[in-house]
């Protein structure tokens, strides 16, 4: 069958879109880390609920903990990157104000991440 | 690209919208879905600035913890719990969707039904675990 795609568009893969699954892929991806990391979440904040400052620092002062806790933090903030995409791609429809919310989202999950990843190395360091 | 569209001599059709479906399992638990999804961006935000009070010392600490136990900082934070309660379940069900399981129209409405209930029982069971004294066991 004959098609308007043109050879060099088919063998790319990248569809109208000129991305491909990529986001698809990628909060896929990130949804299945979150499940064990989400769960480990949940526990450390129901261990950690009705503790004092020092039980929270202690434990978020453990290498393993800091690193959950970055690990879950950066993840998390990657698939609200992709989950708050969709949903302006759903819901907006002119390019400016499109183009504006994607940078201000974008801009937004770096400063959360650089922030609580600062958070958790100042953390560490104080104990 | 004319900049005066054709006036239609008469309404078109639309394509159904919400207000015109009939409300299903299945379409609840999407809209909610994204509805939580919407919420833990917030939660992120929540949880940084959760990190930042900790880390400013016993202050910090306080503050935070004034803030977090009065009623609307409870309430949130309950809503935070089932939010994240939900997505994680839903989301798990997504995922199976996504392998081809349980695609089935029975099967989606009562797993649906399943993330519902089991969300709401995660998040109560949190906050009564708090509030019986048997959280904290991380001390």
């Amino acid at each position: 069958m004959s098609s308007l795609q043109t050879p060099l568009h088919k063998v790319q893969g990248l569809g109208a879109s000129h991305s491909g699954t990529g986001h698809f892929w990628r909060q896929r991806i990130t949804a299945v880390a979150l499940v064990p990391l989400g769960l480990w979440f949940g526990f450390a904040m129901l261990g950690l609920a009705g503790t004092n400052e020092v039980a929270v620092l202690s434990f978020l002062a453990r290498p393993w903990n800091a690193l959950l806790m970055a690990a879950f933090a950066v993840i998390l903030l990657y698939h609200m990157v992709l989950g708050l995409q969709d949903i302006v791609d759903d819901y907006v429809h002119t390019a400016g104000m499109k183009v504006f919310l994607r940078l201000a989202i974008l801009a937004g999950a770096i400063a959360t991440g650089a922030t609580s990843l600062f958070a958790l190395i100042r953390i560490a360091a104080s104990t | 690209m004319a900049d005066q569209p054709q006036k239609p001599g008469r309404e078109r059709p639309l394509s159904p919208h919400l207000t015109i479906y009939r409300w299903q399992v299945t379409m609840l638990a999407s809209i909610t879905h994204r509805v939580t999804g919407m919420a833990l961006a917030v939660g992120a935000l929540v949880l940084a600035w959760w990190l930042v009070s900790v880390s400013n010392g016993p202050e910090g600490y306080d503050s935070f913890m004034a803030v977090a136990i009065t009623p609307i900082g409870l309430l949130i934070l309950f809503g935070f719990a089932w939010s994240l309660s939900f997505h994680l379940l839903n989301g798990i069900r997504h995922l199976a969707w996504d392998l081809g399981y349980g695609f089935n129209k029975t099967t989606a409405t009562q797993t649906g039904s399943l993330v519902y209930i089991l969300s709401l029982a995660a998040a109560l069971d949190i906050f009564a675990f708090v509030w019986t004294g048997h959280a904290g066991y991380l001390q």
